[in-house]
Order: C-alpha cells, then structure tokens, then sequence
C-alpha cells in the first residue's frame, strides 16, 4: 500500500486524466487505455498494471468522478469473467510477461475471456475434471471436453483447468493454463438451454497445443489456483448500488399496479413477503458494499447468490402466475447466441426459466450452503473417501 | 413505485466505533448480571426486574436516556445507539423495561416537542433512569392501531380498561391515550390498578391496567396526541427488530456450538449436511435481519420520511427470523432443547411474544402495501 494515496489524490490524478482525455472527444478505447495507464482502471492493482497499489475502497470515489465527467465505462456485463475471474488469477499467479501480456486488453474490453472449467462429469465436483494436458517438448496437448462455457463464441482467451497428473490423487494432479480461443482443435458449440437460447456452450479440445510459457503456477499447483479464481468469482458481486425495485421485484410490481384485474388475495400476500424479502436482500447487498468500502469485507458476499436465486426463482414464478392466460404465452423461442447474460430482459416465462440456472451457475445452492457452514460458522466438514485415491481409481 | 418512494438518502448500515464501545459495555453488564439462570430465576419470582440491573444500564451506562435530549438530562444520541442496546437485550433476553420505557415511552413524549411542563420533565425522569414508564395500549398494537378507545377522559379524570401492557407492574408513571387525548397517571395512585397477566413471555410482564376515576395530567390532546403514540409505536417496532436481530443471533450461535460438540453416529451433529444447510440458510436470514433492522434504527435516527416503509419492511422480515432462529435452536439441541433448564425455551417464548409485540409480520404487510402502492384485490 501507497501511504500517500488518499481520497483527495486520486481526484486529482482523476482530474488529470480527464483533462489530458476529454471524454467528449476522446475515443472511447483510447480513453480506457489513457486510464489504464494512469493507474485508475481498478486502483488496488500494482502500479504499471491499471493500480496504483491504493486500497480497493477508493474505486468507488475514481468511478463516481469518471461518471459524474460522463466518461465510457468498460461494459463491465461484457466482459464479467476476465475482470472478475481471469485477471486477479494472473495477477495473484502469473509471470510479469503474462501480466503485461493480458491485463490490459482484458481490463479495455479488447480481448473477452471465458471459463474452461466444468465438464460433463465435473461440475460441483470440479476436481474430479478429466480433461488431459500432456507434456510435448515446450508445449502441452490437450485433450476434453468442457461445457456450461458462457461467451466461449466471443472469447478470445480461456482460463483452463486440465489433468497433468492422473496418479495423483484428484486435487493434487491439476494444472492451470491459458487457452488461445483461436487455436486449431478448439471447437465451440451452442449449448441450447431451458430457455431455447444458447448463451453458453460446449467446448471440445482436440490436441489443442498450449506453450509452457502460458501456464498459471507450478505444475499440479492448478487447483490451488483455481481456488484464487473461484473465491473471486463469488466476491464480484456487491459493487453496484441497486435502486428500490431494482431486481426481478420490479416488473412484477409494475404488473400489479398497472393491471387491477390480475389481483387475487393469495397472490397478494405472497408478493408483499417477496418484496419486502427484496427489499431486505437490497439492503443486505448495501450493507456489504458500505462493509468494503470501509475496508471490512464481510463474509456476507457468499450469502447473497443464495438469496439471489431463490428470490429471482419464487418472484419471476409468481410473475407467471399472476399473469394468467398472459402467463401460459412465451415470448420467442428461436434460437439465438447472446453476448451478454441477461436475467431480466425479455418476458416473465423467460425469467422463470432463466432463473433456474441462478441456483445452479458459479457454484450451486447446496454447494454454497456447504461453504458458509463450514468457512462463515466453522461447521465440520463431512467425512470424504476421495481425497487420498489417485484420480485415475476413483469411480466415475 | 414512484420516484417518491426511492428512499431519499443512502442509509449508514454499519456500526460507528461509538456503537460498539455501547455495546462493550452493555454486553459485559449483561453477561455479569442476566446470565440464564439469573433471568430464569427472576422471571420466576415475583420482581420480574431486577431494579440494580436497572440501575447499572439505565443510570450506570447512561442507556436510559440515548434518546433524551442533553437538555433534558438525556445523551443526546439516537435510535442507532438504543438498537445496539436492544440488539443486546435480545441476546440475553435480559427482563428489563427498555424498550417499553426508554424507547417507546420516551420516543411518545419526545414526539410531543415540548421543552418545558410535564412532559420535559417526565423525560428527565426517565432519562436518568430514576423513573420507569409504559405506554398503557395492548402490546400487540401496530404503530396506526392505538385508538384509546377503551378509557374514557373527562376534567382529567379516566375511567377504562386497557389489556396486555407490556411492563405496566413495574412502571412508575402510565401514558394513557384516550380519545379525549394522551394523559400522564401515576401508576401508584389507589385509582389505578395494575393486575399481572400470565405471560407467555416470561422475561416481559403483562398486566390489565384498570383506570376508576384515576387522575391525568394532560400532555396532549387531538392530532398532536396521536401522533405522539403513533410515533412512539414506529420506534419501538422498529427497534424492536434489533431486538430480534440480537435474539436470531443468539439461537444461531448457540445451536452452531452445540452441534459441534454433540456427537451422534461417532460424528459431530453439525458435520450432517442436513443440518448444516439448515444452519447456513438461518445465517443468511440473520445476516438479512442485520440490514434490514439497521435500515429502520437509521431511518428512525434521521428522521428520514422513508421511516413507516423501513419500520414495515424490517417488522416483516425480522420476526420471522427470530421464531425460526429459536425454533431451530430448540430443534437442533434435540431433548435438551425442550427442557427447562436449558435456556433456549426462554428465547422462543420472548422470540414468538415479539413477534405479536407492536404489529404482527401481517399487520406490517398490509402496511407495506399502502407504502409501497401494492393495493389488495
């Protein structure tokens, strides 16, 4: 930490870089680069990579100044998995050509990064991946299939997880990597879901060479870095500010206000229970942004995915049924491939069923559950008969 | 919802260093002088208070006049201090009159806005602690529900009865609303009767007040006499959720260490994933109840206008917590939780009185359908 960095000087260095850069006559990825460059694209990384090694809580004075100035954002929705996974994996564990080599573009919008993690027989079981990567001279060939890929179809880069090591036990034979997405023997397929949308994909790797030099960490080191990432991936949240009504309780309540006719006394109550439960998850989701701004983080972030996917379940379900005959109807069920995850837009069906993945996607309920027992209350764990057996005896 | 109802401020929704230094010193206190078998013990006697518990936190601490103005001998704090009290009150289910004197009492005259008169100067009496009042109106009444409707005034003199007040026995002065409007009555007076109920919470005494020909000392009369109870109902239902929070927070704890030491099947009870997704679940519900019930002792502390929809909201969130919090507790403990011994009865029963105390979660709803523009079928 900087112990000259404050409040006060990074409005100045704000200052600066809207004055070298007016936003209103400024290209918009010469603009991102410019801030980049000035230490103030996320203020808590090392100088020279888009930090200024300040601590984390004065984000969110830079960003209020930027906004306030009108200056372009980095479409953060688009690019969710390198800023919130990838980037603090490279920074926590990759090599300075690497950090040079990735943070930038990535943090700019200008390269999109994906996750190659789940697989068909791993998914909460993660560990248990049996895609190979096998050592030829300087390069690594890799082997598998991996699925659930949200933007493989836009990535340019991958965060990899592979088996170097089969006789090791499961956790201890991984090893991490980055994948060229444009590499011959990726193949990216649309994965169609529930929703008749395919916003994620499958990925099938078929001697797909990876150089050494694009390896994350030592050799069978990989989940140890994997579990850098996946902590990151659940601390994202918390950042924004949401309005009242700001979520899925927001369409419902228009609905109810604007068409007296739907209105039962049943539904009634339950959607009173599940707004003023929305209202107290706004609130929670507050109190958390106010705990890290103050520089306490508390342990609350790995609660409110829970909180989040039960509510967008039981309040895009009531939105069904509130809208009768209306609910019976679905918007459109062509086939598309979005860039974005969008679980609000579009109709009430497509939120009910969109909403089911909230409880499955980036860790499931019952797997989080398991976490805040044992990490937030100190619980024991359950007893385990995988954790001592080479990977390659255990029953798949 | 209309751009009205967007809460007009950001809420602070953490504690100041100020906060915990009170809570420090309330906590130690309790812990020295309401352990469980203390509060046990005197919810089984016949002085459900203890008057040097009293004494240290109301006078001691200076606790009893968070609310009251420096001028009128109070500190001069807010609702956020009083909630972190209440937060451990909840804890221990301490049996003092707190709530019912130092926050709902108070806040009712308070809202009278008076400097001098009788008013200012029963605040100085329960500033310092030396004097303790009940608002004389069911407990269960939501903050739009006192009509007074049961005692009747004329010249200064009240006649009526009132059932179900909250800490009546040990109060020494009864705020009476009645429609002719809000009166002060000693409640020492041969005129007035005090007539202990069999509560279900044991910790906090109810009693039938019974008015025949008692005599008031008028404090308001009108819109201005309503307004003071209403006022004096939202700070004690919103605070109240902080006693709650506290309680939840309490069971949780509690149940979380128990089922780490009792072993069943050659395993820790809290190693079963079953119990374990129970426990977190009720995490997250307090770690919610937490928010919401800052939320409310905030807006309460600022005067914000968002005050009647953060009171509904934490209301009907934060009760349900608590009676699922001790539920669980009771059920996670197995036999021992059923026992008497065992302390965790005591927080069911002020868990589930609580949860009728100033308005039911129901009662709350239906005020969050005004609020918010949710009208019923």
């Amino acid at each position: 930490m900087t112990a000259s960095i404050d409040a006060a000087e990074v409005r100045r260095r704000t200052g600066e870089l809207l004055a070298a850069h007016p936003p209103a006559t400024t290209d918009r990825t010469d603009f991102l680069k410019a801030r980049f460059d000035a230490g103030l694209a996320w203020v808590h990384y090392p100088a020279g990579l888009g930090g200024l090694d300040a601590p984390r809580s004065l984000q969110p004075v830079i960003d209020a100044e930027l906004a306030a100035a009108g200056a372009p954002d980095n479409d953060p929705r688009r690019i969710g998995i390198g800023l919130g996974m990838a980037a603090p994996t490279v920074l926590g564990f990759g090599t300075d050509e690497q950090k040079q080599r990735f943070l930038r573009p990535l943090w700019v919008g200008e390269e999109v990064w994906c996750q190659l993690f789940s697989e068909p027989g791993a998914g909460s079981d993660l560990a248990a991946l049996g895609t190979r990567a096998v050592r030829d001279g300087e390069d690594w060939v890799v082997d598998g299939q991996k699925v659930w890929t949200s933007s493989a179809h836009v990535a340019r880069w991958a965060i990899l997880i592979a088996r170097t090591d089969p006789d090791l036990p499961k956790h201890r034979g991984i090893s991490y990597f980055i994948c060229d997405m444009t590499d011959p023997g990726v193949e990216v397929r649309p994965l169609r879901q529930i929703t008749g949308e395919a916003e994620f994909n499958e990925v099938f790797l078929t001697g797909v060479r990876i150089p050494d030099s694009r390896r994350l960490g030592p050799v069978g080191e990989g989940w140890k870095v994997a579990r850098t990432t996946l902590m990151n991936e659940r601390v994202s949240i918390g950042g924004a500010r949401i309005p009242r009504e700001g979520g899925m309780i927001g369409p419902v309540s228009r609905t109810w206000r604007e068409r007296p006719e739907l209105r039962t006394h049943d539904l009634h109550q339950r959607l009173l229970t599940l707004w003023v439960e929305a209202e107290v998850a706004r609130l929670t989701g507050e109190r958390l942004r106010q705990q890290l701004v103050a520089g306490h983080p508390g342990p609350e972030g790995s609660g409110m995915k829970l909180a989040f996917a039960r509510l967008n379940q039981e309040i895009s379900g009531l939105e069904v049924e509130l809208l009768g005959d209306g609910g019976l109807l679905y918007g459109d069920w062509t086939m598309r491939r979005p860039e974005l995850v969008d679980f609000t837009g579009r109709d009430a069906g497509y939120r009910y069923l969109r909403s089911k993945g909230n409880s499955i996607e980036g860790g499931t309920s019952e797997v989080l559950l398991n976490i805040v027992a044992e990490r937030v209350l100190g619980l024991p764990v359950e007893p385990r008969n995988d954790k001592d057996v080479a990977w390659k005896d255990l029953s798949r | 919802m209309t751009a009205l109802h967007q809460p007009a401020a950001t809420p602070d929704l953490l504690y100041s260093e100020t906060e915990e230094d009170l809570r420090s010193a309330v906590r130690s206190l309790l812990a020295d002088r309401a352990d469980a078998p203390t509060v046990l013990a005197r919810a089984e006697s016949d002085t459900p208070y203890d008057p040097r518990l009293w004494q240290a936190l109301a006078a001691g601490i200076g606790a009893a006049g968070l609310l009251v103005p420096e001028k009128l001998g109070g500190q001069g704090a807010s609702h956020r201090e009083a909630a972190v009290v209440l937060e451990e009150i909840g804890r221990s289910v301490a049996p003092t009159p707190y709530l019912t004197s130092a926050v709902v009492a108070t806040a009712t005259l308070l809202a009278l806005g008076t400097e001098d008169g009788p008013a200012a100067e029963l605040l100085t009496g329960l500033a310092s602690g030396r004097r303790v009042a009940a608002l004389a109106v069911p407990f269960a009444t939501p903050p739009a529900g006192a009509t007074g409707a049961t005692v009747a005034a004329a010249d200064g003199v009240l006649d009526g009865t009132v059932t179900a007040v909250a800490d009546a026995a040990t109060a020494d002065v009864l705020l009476v609303p009645t429609p002719q409007g809000l009166y002060a009555v000693e409640a020492a007076a041969d005129t007035v009767t005090v007539d202990p109920l069999v509560p279900l919470d044991l910790t906090r005494p109810l009693a039938t007040v019974i008015l025949s020909g008692a005599t008031g000392t008028p404090l308001a009369t009108g819109e201005a006499a309503a307004d003071a109870v209403r006022r004096g109902l939202l700070a004690g239902a919103g605070l109240l959720a902080s006693e709650q929070l506290g309680l939840a927070e309490w069971c949780l704890t509690e149940t979380v260490r128990y089922t780490r030491e009792r072993h069943q099947f050659n395993r820790p009870v809290g190693s079963f994933q079953s119990l374990k997704h129970r426990m977190a679940q009720l995490w997250l519900e307090v770690v919610s109840a937490r928010a919401a019930a800052r939320n409310a002792a905030d807006a309460l502390a600022t005067g914000s206008p968002d005050v009647p929809l953060a009171v509904a909201v934490a209301q009907a969130y934060c009760s349900k917590v608590a009676v699922r919090a001790a539920e669980e507790c009771v059920q996670l403990h197995g036999g021992i939780g059923m026992t008497w011994e065992h302390p965790a009865h005591l927080y069911l029963k002020r868990a589930k009185a609580d949860s009728i105390a100033y308005g039911t979660a129901g009662s709350h709803r239906a005020a969050v359908a005004e609020l918010a523009e949710l009208p019923a079928p």
